[in-house]
């Protein structure tokens, strides 16, 4: 009769509750570390804040990013117009700030793509080894041969241009590296008693990789994640800016600067090199965080600093 | 009385290959022939100085490493012809306790996962009796449940000594192989862990293998120990009576290094010159005959035979 009454559990556990207690306390001394080292911190606040951009750019742009404005053309950085305007009238800060969706998405996105694909070959050459391994790897190599932005530009126009077929040529191109890491990480976890320990035991294969390995070799995959971010955006605006991007009118950083090229020479300055600083401090940030958090997440490194 | 494990001249070979072309030029013989019986309830001591392949024997045994040639036989079934599925059932039955308590856990696992982690591979338990198995588990070890949550680095090393062996015998084992599970340990402690590992043999009826470099280790825990050199076994004896007669030479130099027990013991102390040859290419005959101090022509030429020389007492040497 009572067979069908739910159990309930009531969660009241102390237990639970200094582990967390405990994980906050590890959260915030790695914290610490990481706001002891400025760049890095300037880093972070350089990303929250295009982050932050990119979320309200709706909001806070005084224009719309393609409103054309055909008798206030190439004007210089006013108070109307606070960056210029382009050669179509378009105002340049509004169309910076509505590119930073679009270059924060295409980061995530190849990041993702690069990640998750990347690491389950790396994962599995490495553990397994044998001629899968070696025929993962060698592949990965081909990859690497080519010089990055060269192989991005040739996925992106066999794929036809486009927004899409950016971020997708960008994220194969990440792949090799993220494989190669996973790969190093493995080969140097696997040999560690802990796996050996979990075989004894009969845990599978797939089980001992997705649960032992992946998790340790976290900490470095992150700084990867981050510096990806960076290269990322760069090869997208590059694409963008060799016409393999984002097609106009779109606002995409690389696009206006390819667009704004011929002025420079006429003295039109402002239209490049809004969207350039954009790009720059998007990418200084990237790297910087990265830069730190391998800094803070390898006890090694930690130990040898002051 | 039946033995529980029964090892038929295991060998394990690891190829040296050379050029781009990866041709075979040679074998490490880590392992070159060895047999040997495990009685159910014994501790069976391996003892060697590293690189005599005492580990690789261990893991070999249980099939962490594949073996090039011979037959481990559990409980009358061969390991060695087992397929995957059959194999992971079988380690239901075994388990091991390894050297480095540092290395043998996950640093980002916490205990309770660590512990239950061969009961979630083998056993379909609701969450209640996997909790209770914990708790029994811990105690067993002589931890307390409250420290479930925590992760190893937050254990000292006898500590996280005594998770490695609540892991090994979370499935109730009948056979551990003890890969020197106390070396990394101060003394103290070693003394410690040592006592727990007699308890949990008496409580438990276990069979131990039990591999290590200190005799002193070896001669409180085990019933008989054999003494390995290069690869090969050179004596198998009863723990007494390799103690105290021990027929090799190379047994004989191990025990004289033996520190005394009273400062006005008088031992005579065998030193043997030279290193350990390579395994690469170990001497022909006899793998000893480089260091002994009575080796003859017939040493150097001819692999002595694996007899039993007195009552149980196994050697391999032409003048014994």
């Amino acid at each position: 009769m009572n067979s069908t009454q739910p159990v309930t559990e009531v969660v009241q556990d102390p237990e639970a509750i200094s582990a967390f207690r405990e994980g906050w306390f590890k959260f915030c001394q790695v914290m610490k570390l990481f706001l002891r080292n400025k760049l890095a911190t300037l880093g972070l606040v350089l990303i929250i804040a295009w982050t932050v951009v990119a979320v309200v750019a709706p909001l806070i742009a005084p224009y719309a990013p393609d409103a054309t404005e055909l008798d206030a053309k190439l004007q210089s950085p006013s108070a109307a117009h606070w960056f210029g305007t382009d050669q179509f009238g378009r105002d340049i800060l509004s169309r910076v700030l509505h590119a930073s969706q679009i270059s924060i998405w295409t980061g995530l996105i190849a990041v993702a793509i690069s990640f998750f694909i990347g690491v389950p070959l790396g994962g599995i050459a490495a553990y397994y080894g044998g001629w899968l391994g070696n025929l993962i790897m060698r592949i990965m190599d081909i990859f690497l041969a080519f010089p990055s932005l060269i192989l991005a530009m040739a996925i992106a126009a066999a794929m036809g241009p486009g927004l899409i077929s950016a971020m997708i040529a960008v994220g194969i191109v990440g792949i090799p590296e993220f494989a190669r890491l996973m790969y190093s990480q493995t080969i140097y976890l696997k040999e560690r008693e802990f796996v050996e320990a979990s075989l004894s035991i009969g845990v599978r294969n797939r089980t001992i990789l997705m649960r032992h390995i992946f998790p340790n070799a976290l900490a470095p995959l992150l700084v990867r994640i981050t510096l990806g971010m960076g290269f990322a955006i760069l090869t997208a605006a590059s694409l963008s800016f060799l016409g393999l991007g984002v097609k106009p009118p779109l606002a995409e950083w690389g696009a206006m600067i390819s667009d704004g090229r011929e002025y420079i020479i006429t003295g039109e300055w402002w239209i490049v090199t809004f969207p350039g600083l954009a790009i720059a401090t998007t990418i200084l940030g990237f790297n910087l965080l990265g830069d730190g958090l391998r800094d803070v997440l390898d006890p090694r490194l930690r130990t040898s600093r002051k | 009385m039946m033995p529980l494990l029964e090892v038929r001249d295991l060998k394990k070979y690891y190829p040296i290959r050379k050029g781009w072309l990866n041709k075979q030029v040679g074998n490490v013989k880590s392992v070159d022939g060895i047999s040997f019986d495990i009685m159910e309830g014994e501790t069976f001591g391996i003892v060697g100085e590293s690189g005599c392949g005492k580990s690789t024997t261990g893991r070999s045994v249980l099939r962490l490493i594949e073996p090039t040639a011979g037959q481990v036989l559990f409980d009358g079934q061969d390991l060695t012809a087992m397929n995957a599925n059959e194999l992971r059932e079988a380690r239901t039955q075994m388990s091991m306790i390894f050297q480095d308590p540092y290395a043998s856990l996950d640093p980002r696992w916490t205990v309770e996962r660590i512990l239950e982690e061969p009961i979630i591979t083998h056993l379909n338990l609701r969450h209640s009796e996997r909790k209770h198995r914990l708790q029994e588990l811990m105690e067993r070890v002589g931890l307390s449940s409250y420290q479930a949550t925590r992760y190893p680095h937050e254990f000292s090393g006898g500590q996280r000594q005594r998770i490695g062996i609540a892991r090994a015998l979370a499935l109730n084992p009948r056979f551990i192989v003890c890969d020197e599970p106390v070396s990394a340990l101060d003394v103290s402690i070693q003394a410690q862990v040592l006592n727990l590992m007699q308890d949990l043999q008496d409580q438990l009826k276990l069979t131990y293998m039990f591999i290590s470099h200190d005799l002193s280790v070896v001669k409180f825990l085990c019933t008989r120990v054999g003494v390995m050199y290069l690869g090969r076994m050179v004596e198998l004896a009863p723990k007494k009576e390799l103690f105290d007669h021990p027929l090799h030479p190379y047994t004989q130099a191990l025990m004289s290094a033996v520190p005394a027990t009273s400062p006005k013991a008088k031992k005579e102390r065998i030193v043997l010159s030279g290193e350990v040859p390579s395994a690469k290419n170990p001497p022909i005959g006899c793998a000893f005959h480089s260091r002994c101090p009575i080796a003859t022509d017939l040493c150097r030429s001819t692999k002595p035979e694996w007899r039993e020389a007195t009552d149980e007492h196994f050697v391999a040497c032409h003048y014994v």
